[in-house]
């Protein structure tokens, strides 16, 4: 866990995509994308039914490890419409268990709707500390943002071996999370898609051991990476 | 051949390359065609390539034209157009030229029953190349279901020379038993002229031959009419290609063809040899098979041949006479090289050939079986059960597995029963297996198939030239404005779109690609003649001077180890502590040993800091001195330590992709969407993590082990290596490196320690030097 002063806020950027804000006593996690593999199976993948009780045993550790009195997921909690009602019963119980003990927020995404979700709030947006909290970046948004969407991922290269990370990106005011989730993929950081949500200079961050790795997400970069 | 077919049998037909077997084995056909016309399917081919079955249906409809008989002829592969396809299925030709994956696509077909009713003979062609793999297994349930729609029909297969054509026989044969299968010897060709040649006498330390032959290929070329350059990997292809053109000063043809080319590239070389245009193609092993070359009067290996078998299949490429030898020449790239070339050359001379290494039927490949038949129609369990034991690859599958594997396609073949109701297959108030949705038959067609590729991008030209793919991997390093060579061009990159390398040719000078493609491991049997040849000095006679001079010096200081010896030799080299295992059991299983070894290094505190593996030795070196290397060469390594390192390497999540899209876990592409070039949907890497903590015992996973341990690990020779430490090692300890242990550091490709802790150190590295060079330069790629 490496801090990383954002607005004048510190923030401990975790390696899993999680980030502890110690004075808002609140864990954030974006793109859980829980029931991702039962949406595939519909369709005849047969991804391990295992996703959902994985990533709920990951938060629920990380939770656990930080003391967390909110839990603020943003966005693509779940990966589909259908995804809450049908949330596999070991990974509910897992969750239900950290309800009891945190207070919930879900704020939601493009993918699920939880706002139907036996515990928790579900919120389209909110502000905590001056900083607004999103599902997707804003173009027109003028104060600093959290957002995540994006499931960015870094790939690099250097002495002969390759590394894939997921990372977080910061921009200006701008900050987009990594996805959280066991299965979901991610997406090249230097995906336009990325660079016309964040519209200035995008640098990943790379929580490493001791501290956090910078990688100005440049044509320099994609000559290493 | 004629006469084993008269008598109803089944036969397999083993001959020299180039003796002309592909059409003997049409003769029966043509005969009963002949005699008695039918607008039925009569023969059906199968060849492992493509371009095979079009140059079959050309032999064969010429002659057949020729002799006006009344015999339809027509080819079905990936790339018939879809209107021929269907109307192959209801008005068939006589004869029809196919390949495994779409034999097995037809069968998956309702008409398939109908279509291959009246049956009467199956050919399979070059069947030396693919029975032992999974197209093979393929191919062998395939047959097994041809077997129930027209049982009279007779097999017959096509082989080059092999060393144990019984295991042939009972891969042919309908019960797993050899003797139900009649075994006919084809012409033997004229023994082939193979020399070893070593320019100006010379024979490098290190490396893979390119540069230093050139000069001496290019007089060859010169001096014949057609010459195939065969080189081992597709980047050594380009450089060799590369050294050619810088001397070719009377700018002779020289073309280039590998697996990595474009369709068009590709068929621009074969018409060029064709109309005799051609000089020589620089090729590698997307050569070997296959398609008559006409004219060849000379074969040069670059590097040594890594088997007996290999290197026969690329010297039949030339002469096709049986009464002229065939003529070829070898060009070892470095010392060691030299002695395999030797062996080769022995092996060759005495008529012993490379056994094949035949593993059990694969799972994932019996899951796309069962998949393809019922699509077809509805299935009995025990029905099926018994058909796909019958065939060799299959023999011993028990009824524990198939269920597995049933359970598997049915809903994913997880503990956990939450995917019931969305069933691809299920089982009816009949007993039957049936699909119980019409799309997953449309999903089946769309993915059904063997080959696996790691994800690829198009090499293109801003026209839309296609020039051919790279790996992603490569593709991915690549940025605008760097340049790297290929299908023999410098070309600079301009940019990348969507799964398009968007190029323009450049006179910089260029990068060489560097390819995923696997490693082909010298054989067993050719590093049991290197190993006799290095330790008897009447041998050493007919070296070259600089090869035994070589050996002398080892000999002198330190010693050359008896055939069944392991010779461990430690020494100090610039600072550092190494040790150099000469056990000759091939790139992989010393790969292997090499991660195994620093790992316990690590544990023992000897702060290990790298390897290097080639086919014939692996070194490890690292802070401090080995003193004694017999606990690290431990055979307890194999039960434990094995399997955990394997578990977390790489080489089981890449075995795991292939399994996980063959078995049809994950799709290559969806039912109208569109393909995207990235043919994987899903991270198969992250799916294999969740399964691998939560259901370490799941079908695929076992499957996946299967392929790792024989393929990419060889864990059966890594325990014939480690049983000969325990009981010959001989360790010598030496002031310097000893001659014998100089290839191996003078090698490319050394593997860091790797590991949480090095990964780290890695990344932060990068990011000073990026921080370094970048202040101001953010522009966005």
């Amino acid at each position: 866990m490496v801090p990383h002063l954002f607005h004048g806020e510190t923030l401990h950027l975790m390696p899993c995509g999680a980030i502890w804000w110690p004075a808002a006593e609140a864990l954030l996690v974006a793109d859980l994308h829980f029931g991702k593999a039962r949406f595939f199976a519909a369709t005849g993948q047969f991804l391990p039914p295992y996703d959902s009780v994985e990533t709920a045993i990951q938060l629920a550790d990380r939770v656990a490890r930080t003391g967390a009195q909110r839990i603020i997921c943003l966005g693509d909690s779940f990966h589909d419409a259908d995804g809450a009602a049908h949330l596999a019963p070991d990974a509910y119980e897992v969750l239900a268990g950290l309800a009891d003990r945190a207070e919930w927020i879900w704020i939601t995404g493009n993918h699920d709707d939880a706002a139907h979700f036996t515990f928790g709030r579900a919120v389209e947006e909110m502000t905590l500390r001056g900083v607004i909290l999103r599902h997707e970046a804003r173009a027109d948004c003028t104060a600093p943002e959290i957002s995540g969407h994006f499931h960015p991922k870094i790939r690099l290269r250097h002495r002969g071996t390759a590394v894939s990370r997921r990372c977080f990106l910061v921009a200006g005011k701008r900050m987009i999370m990594p996805a959280f989730g066991a299965l979901t993929g991610g997406l090249d950081v230097r995906h336009p898609a990325i660079h016309k949500a964040m519209g200035e200079p995008v640098t990943a961050l790379v929580p490493g051991t001791e501290r956090l790795l910078h990688f100005p997400v440049t044509q320099r970069l994609a000559a290493c990476a | 051949m004629l006469e084993a077919d008269r008598r109803g049998e089944d036969a397999l037909l083993v001959s020299a390359t180039g003796s002309g077997k592909t059409l003997s084995g049409f003769l029966p056909t043509l005969a009963e065609l002949a005699d008695h016309p039918t607008d039925r399917l009569h023969t059906l081919y199968v060849s492992p390539l493509k371009a095979l079955t079009n140059d079959i249906e050309r032999n064969l409809s010429g002659p057949v034209a020729e002799m006006g008989l009344p015999i339809t002829i027509e080819s079905r592969t990936g790339d018939t157009g879809a209107s021929v396809k269907a109307r192959q299925r209801t008005r068939p030709p006589n004869i029809l030229l196919t390949t495994p994956e779409s034999l097995s696509l037809l069968l998956a077909h309702p008409d398939g029953e109908i279509l291959f009713a009246d049956l009467r003979r199956v050919v399979i062609d070059e069947v030396h190349a693919f029975a032992s793999t999974k197209r093979g297994d393929l191919l062998a349930l395939s047959l097994a279901r041809l077997a129930k729609i027209a049982p009279d029909h007779r097999r017959a297969a096509l082989s080059a020379t092999v060393a144990d054509p019984d295991a042939y026989r009972r891969w042919l044969s309908r019960n797993n038993d050899a003797d139900n299968v009649a075994l006919v010897r084809g012409l033997d060709m004229a023994a082939p002229d193979i020399r070893i040649i070593s320019p100006q006498g010379h024979v490098p330390w290190a490396g893979h031959s390119a540069r230093y032959a050139a000069p001496q290929v290019m007089e060859e070329i010169k001096a014949h009419r057609l010459t195939l350059v065969f080189c081992n990997t597709r980047a050594l292809a380009e450089l060799t290609l590369q050294e050619l053109w810088s001397i070719n000063t009377e700018n002779l043809p020289i073309g280039i063809f590998h697996g990595s080319l474009s369709l068009e590239v590709r068929q621009r070389a074969e018409s060029g040899i064709a109309a005799g245009k051609l000089r020589a193609l620089v090729c590698t092993s997307a050569l070997d098979l296959g398609v008559d070359w006409g004219d060849v009067d000379l074969v040069i290996q670059m590097g040594a041949p890594k088997g007996t078998a290999r290197l026969l299949q690329r010297i039949g490429r030339s002469n096709h006479r049986a009464d002229e030898a065939s003529r070829a020449f070898l060009i070892p790239g470095n010392r060691f090289e030299y002695l395999e070339a030797r062996a080769a050359l022995d092996a060759i001379a005495e008529g012993v050939l490379d056994a094949e290494y035949w593993r059990p039927g694969a799972l994932d490949v019996l899951a796309q079986h069962i998949m393809a038949l019922a699509c077809a129609g509805p299935f009995d369990e025990d029905a099926l059960f018994a058909e796909v034991t019958g065939c060799a690859p299959y023999s011993d599958l028990t009824r524990d597995q198939f269920g597995q594997v049933l359970h598997f396609v049915a809903d994913g073949g997880y503990a956990l029963s939450s995917y019931d109701r969305f069933q691809r297959i299920r089982k009816g108030a009949d007993g039957l297996w049936h699909v119980s949705h019409p799309r997953f038959i449309t999903q089946h067609r769309m993915n059904a198939g063997i080959i696996v590729e790691a994800p690829m991008l198009k090499v293109r030209f801003r026209n839309g030239r296609v020039l051919g793919q790279l790996e992603e991997n490569f593709a991915a390093s690549l940025t605008p404005g760097d340049t790297f060579r290929f299908s023999g061009l410098d070309l600079e990159v301009e940019a990348i779109k969507d799964a398009d390398l968007i190029v323009r040719a450049t006179t910089k000078a260029a990068l060489i690609p560097s390819y995923m493609g696997a490693r082909i491991a010298l054989t067993t049997s050719l590093s049991d003649r290197v190993r006799a040849l290095l330790y008897d000095p009447e041998e050493h006679n007919r070296l070259p001077p600089e090869v035994r001079d070589w050996l002398e010096a080892q000999s002198r200081q330190s010693m050359l180890p008896a055939p069944d010896q392991l010779l461990v030799e430690t020494f100090p080299h610039e600072g550092l502590h190494h040790m150099v295992i000469h056990s000759f059991e091939g790139w992989n299983a010393h790969q292997s040993l090499g991660m195994l070894i620093t790992q316990r290094m690590e544990k023992g505190g000897l702060n290990p800091l790298g390897f290097v593996a080639n086919d014939y030795s692996l070194a490890v070196y690292g802070l401090r001195k080995i003193e004694d290397p017999g606990t690290l060469l431990d055979a307890e390594v194999i039960d434990s330590e094995l399997i955990e390192w394997v578990q977390k390497s790489y080489l089981l999540k890449r075995a795991f992709r292939e399994v996980a899209v063959i078995g049809g876990l994950v799709e290559r592409h969806h039912p109208g969407r569109r393909k995207t070039g990235k043919q994987v949907t899903f991270s198969t890497d992250l799916i294999y993590d969740v399964l691998q903590k939560h259901e370490p015992d799941h079908v695929l996973l076992r499957a996946a082990w299967a392929d790792a341990s024989t393929r990419l690990v060889e864990v059966g020779r890594l325990s014939r290596l480690l049983d000969r430490a325990r009981a010959t090692m001989l360790h010598v300890d030496l002031p310097q490196v000893s001659p014998l242990a100089v290839p191996s550091l003078v090698m490319i490709g050394r593997e860091r320690v790797a590991g949480g802790a090095a990964e780290e150190t890695l990344i932060a590295e990068l990011e000073a030097i990026i921080a370094d060079g970048s202040t101001n330069d953010h522009a966005t790629a």
